[in-house]
């Protein structure tokens, strides 16, 4: 599947089909401060990405003078 | 996964409520959860004019998404920092959301009003950016909400930024800044009532609700904010929390609970020695306010000096 992270943007290839939190572990990202977007659909921690799948991984820290 | 309130398909787990939520219940537990923060710390009074702070970022536009749906009469306020291309993307996604909901969004640009942006100014200034960022915004929102006859300020701050702040303030037991982090401060002197409504959501929460609410914001970090220690902090409390669900809730709420007071006679102590700025009159317990300062540092030229060749 073709995995997109964003902030910064950088783009993966990964075998699927595989559930949301095994692909956070296994790229070593805290499930806390990440979503996962599916073909454009949230989609939460059990759900199984196809092997033809289009995912987006999200940070969702932000920071500076807050 | 289920949705704990309806059994249909869930699109999020929160663990620190132990549930899942589908869409449609999940968007109503972040206005729950706001409108509760709201009642439970006296943050406003229905039918009050709010000045949102909006950056184009997820906490912001969610705030005032939310407060908009409950029924306050919002305004935005959008401060132009001059961050590059950052700057230009963020400012477009809040006009965006504004005039897509005919929202009044309200715009300052601090090169144009005050002569100088947050990389040149800092420089000049001899600051970290994000301390002069953070001065800037906290002195202009205050007068611009002054200065509109709002009735409060409301910013975008989340759990986790409180978490941080709450983290950072204790490692090195800064009690004056301990004894002010609180959700809401009461108006006086000049300054107008300051609220944080999202105090009971994470940032995974509102990024969450502006996916699901069709909210476009600007996903990227500052570029001057990359390796600070705010964010160091958020990512070491989100390592407790996966191993402790509740941990940033419990830190943060606990501390407003059993500690805060504890820290607040050093700032009644401040608060009888404010004075107007000599220059811009906003309260200050100096004779010329710290954002005077900056602006008086940041605008500053160097000499050029002009070799008898005639170039610099």
């Amino acid at each position: 599947m073709r995995v997109v992270l964003r902030n910064p943007t950088r783009e993966m290839d990964f075998d699927g089909p595989v559930t949301v939190h095994d692909l956070l572990q296994r790229l070593g990202l805290n499930r806390e401060s990440h979503l996962v977007i599916c073909d454009g659909e949230l989609v939460a921690g059990d759900r199984t990405l196809a092997a033809d799948a289009s995912v987006e991984i999200r940070s969702v820290i932000s920071g500076g003078s807050r | 996964m289920k949705c704990r309130v309806c059994r249909g398909a869930a699109v999020i787990d929160i663990r620190r409520h132990n549930a899942n939520f589908c869409r449609e219940h999940f968007l109503r537990l972040c206005r729950d959860q706001v409108e509760k923060a709201i009642r439970r710390f006296g943050m406003l009074q229905p039918g009050e004019r709010v000045l949102v702070a909006v950056s184009g970022g997820k906490d912001s536009l969610a705030l005032w998404d939310i407060l908009v749906d409950l029924g306050y009469a919002a305004d935005g306020f959008y401060l132009g920092l001059g961050i590059g291309d950052y700057s230009e993307e963020s400012a477009g996604y809040a006009h965006r959301y504004a005039e897509g909901r005919g929202l009044t969004l309200h715009t300052v640009d601090l090169l144009r009003a005050h002569g100088f942006d947050i990389p040149g100014g800092a420089r000049a200034a001899r600051r970290a950016p994000c301390s002069a960022c953070g001065l800037s915004k906290r002195h202009l929102f205050d007068e611009a909400a002054r200065e509109g006859g709002y009735d409060a300020l409301a910013t975008g701050h989340n759990l986790d930024d409180e978490a941080a702040v709450l983290m950072g303030n204790t490692l090195r037991w800064q009690t004056e800044y301990l004894g002010r982090q609180l959700p809401v401060l009461e108006a006086r002197d000049g300054f107008p009532r300051k609220v944080k409504p999202l105090v009971r959501l994470s940032e995974r929460e509102t990024a969450a609700y502006c996916l699901l609410r069709g909210i476009d914001y600007i996903v990227e970090e500052c570029p001057m904010a990359v390796g600070n220690k705010h964010l160091a902090y958020k990512a070491a409390l989100n390592d407790i929390e996966v191993q402790s669900p509740g941990a940033k809730h419990d830190f943060y709420f606990g501390f407003l609970e059993r500690a805060s007071e504890r820290f607040r006679g050093e700032v009644e102590q401040d608060r009888a020695s404010l004075a107007a700025c000599e220059r811009c009159g906003s309260p200050t317990d100096a004779g010329v306010c710290a954002f005077c300062r900056l602006t008086e540092r940041a605008t500053a030229r160097s000499p050029v000096h002009f070799s008898e060749r005639g170039g610099p």
